[in-house]
């Protein structure tokens, strides 16, 4: 590493470069219902992170071989755009795209009552627009509000966050700068209702004892995420609720 | 994938024993089953290693080369990890461009070794910013019964303390080869651990029938100072805190049963 970088990420006042708190998520702004193709979409912003989710289904599998007999079958493609980060990326699928396709897939499944839907697929298209550090945990979160959107059946929402370490402190929600120079990633995806982890990745180095901590504060960030969840998913339904009022007085 | 066909009967069976706290194969829950490692198995690759798990069978080679760094870290060398789930392994792999489970498999392999920073990348600098040496390993897998991602690991770990890699010599902007060979400048030794999850209960080196009835999976990757360096959980279940922690703390008892299989002191 060069000496440039020596400029710290967090102050003697536990004050971290962008001005957060150690506990601290990124401003984050969610909207359900963005999108007017899709069966149920959602946005979420997570600090520069931009992220639009849509999902289409329960609906007929193609090519249907791969059709289940007894449960709907759940598809996911998480997609980076090309200008989405510093040097340009190309829009084939990578081998990082494509793992983590598979863990947001399967972060899906327990939520999911993929046995209402036999014979029929359900496919999630997530596509990161800009990315700043975090982007598998708030696609997860913007994914989760597209499913429920959807009207599909769910246990709960989705919420999901990262915990780390950070020039040997936990931090909360690392950025892209903070995820490079850090000693450690944990994104984790959790279902607040039922404590239940439906995601969990790390990458970097922890005891014991850091590990449980780094646990806990991820698993308090997703509990703080489902409250703005829950928030964007009313929003959305007090603007029908209205147009519908808007409607019924014209008349 | 699709999985190899276990019967409902036999799926029932299985769950029930890990109720009962018993397994299939009469394993107590954090038991692995016998491991055997071979090295040096390959000659024409500079490092490797064979790895039987039960039955299951992966082979690791690791070839050395020489290209350029990454623009990022200009005086380091670079990793890259591959696998192959090959079709002779199991009537349900097929030949083409790797899947989305060997992708992981590779993955988690790498996350381990680059996350423990196993191999020591600034010895494997010849000139910064233009030469240094590419450390491939390539899983192999030769037969499929389950819990490839710690046979692999394990493999991977044994070839990369098998590995020889060639003296040289840097002249006229050239590098030559010279004769003799030195070890690979290996520091950490990281171990991964994977669990399933049946009937809420933890269990550790699934077996195949047991990877088809599990709930979810979680592998832990314990480095040699019993820090954790890396986590992947899979499955279309979920775990509850409590179970992560648990499998953590099983995770490091077992890594230092299994380092002692590859590292000899």
């Amino acid at each position: 590493m060069s000496k440039k970088k020596v400029k710290k990420l967090i102050d003697e006042k536990d004050i971290r470069h962008d001005g957060r708190k150690l506990d601290e998520l990124r401003p984050t702004k969610i909207e359900v219902g963005v999108l007017s193709n899709a069966d149920g979409s959602a946005y979420v912003e997570q600090g520069k992170n931009k992220i639009l989710a849509a999902v289409y289904g329960p609906r007929e599998v193609h090519p249907k071989h791969l059709a289940l007999p007894d449960q709907t079958l759940i598809r996911c493609r998480y997609h980076m755009a090309p200008f989405s980060v510093q040097e340009r990326k190309s829009p084939a699928p990578s081998r990082r795209e494509k793992e983590l396709s598979k863990v947001i897939r399967e972060a899906f499944e327990p939520s999911v009552f993929t046995e209402y839907y036999p014979r029929t697929s359900i496919d999630i298209f997530i596509e990161v627009l800009q990315a700043d550090g975090g982007t598998r945990c708030a696609s997860i979160t913007a994914a989760s509000l597209a499913l429920a959107d959807a009207g599909i059946p769910l246990r709960d929402l989705i919420s999901a966050c990262a915990a780390g370490k950070v020039e040997g402190r936990l931090v909360l929600d690392l950025n892209d700068v903070e995820d490079k120079e850090g000693e450690a990633d944990l994104p984790l995806a959790y279902m607040s209702n039922l404590n239940a982890i439906t995601l969990l990745q790390m990458d970097g180095m922890l005891t014991n004892e850091e590990f449980e901590k780094a646990i806990n504060l991820a698993v308090e960030g997703c509990k703080q995420i489902y409250q703005l969840q829950k928030v964007a998913l009313r929003a959305k339904y007090v603007e029908v609720k209205e147009a519908i009022k808007e409607e019924a007085e014209e008349q | 994938m699709t999985s190899p066909v276990v019967t409902r009967v036999k799926q029932k069976r299985i769950a029930q024993l890990i109720s009962l706290g018993k397994r299939f194969d009469e394993r107590g829950l954090t038991d692995y089953r016998e491991a055997q490692v071979e090295t040096g198995v390959i000659e024409k690759a500079e490092g490797s290693a064979r790895v039987r798990l039960g039955k299951t069978e992966v082979l690791v080679g690791v070839k050395i080369e020489i290209g350029e760094p990454f623009s990022d870290v200009p005086n380091e060398g670079v990793l890259t990890v591959n696998a192959e789930l090959a079709p002779l392994a199991s009537p349900t792999f097929e030949p083409g461009p790797p899947d989305e489970n060997s992708i992981e498999l590779a993955r988690v392999v790498d996350r381990g070794i680059r996350e423990s920073k196993a191999i020591d990348m600034e010895k494997l600098c010849v000139v910064p910013g233009k030469k240094v040496f590419i450390v491939f390993i390539d899983v192999y897998v030769l037969n499929y019964h389950g819990n490839l991602i710690d046979a692999s690991a394990l493999a991977a770990l044994a070839a990369l303390l098998n590995t020889k890699v060639f003296n040289y010599e840097f002249k006229e902007g050239e590098v030559q080869i010279k004769r003799g060979y030195k070890s690979l400048p290996i520091r950490n030794h990281p171990i991964a651990v994977t669990f399933a999850k049946i009937n809420d209960k933890l269990l550790v080196d699934p077996l195949l029938e047991e990877e088809q009835v599990m709930e979810a999976r979680l592998t832990v990757t314990i480095e040699k100072d019993e820090k954790i360096c890396a986590l992947q959980k899979g499955g279309t279940g979920y775990f509850t805190i409590q179970q992560i922690l648990e499998a953590a703390k099983i995770a490091q008892q077992k890594a230092a049963e299994l380092r002692k299989l590859v590292v000899k002191k």
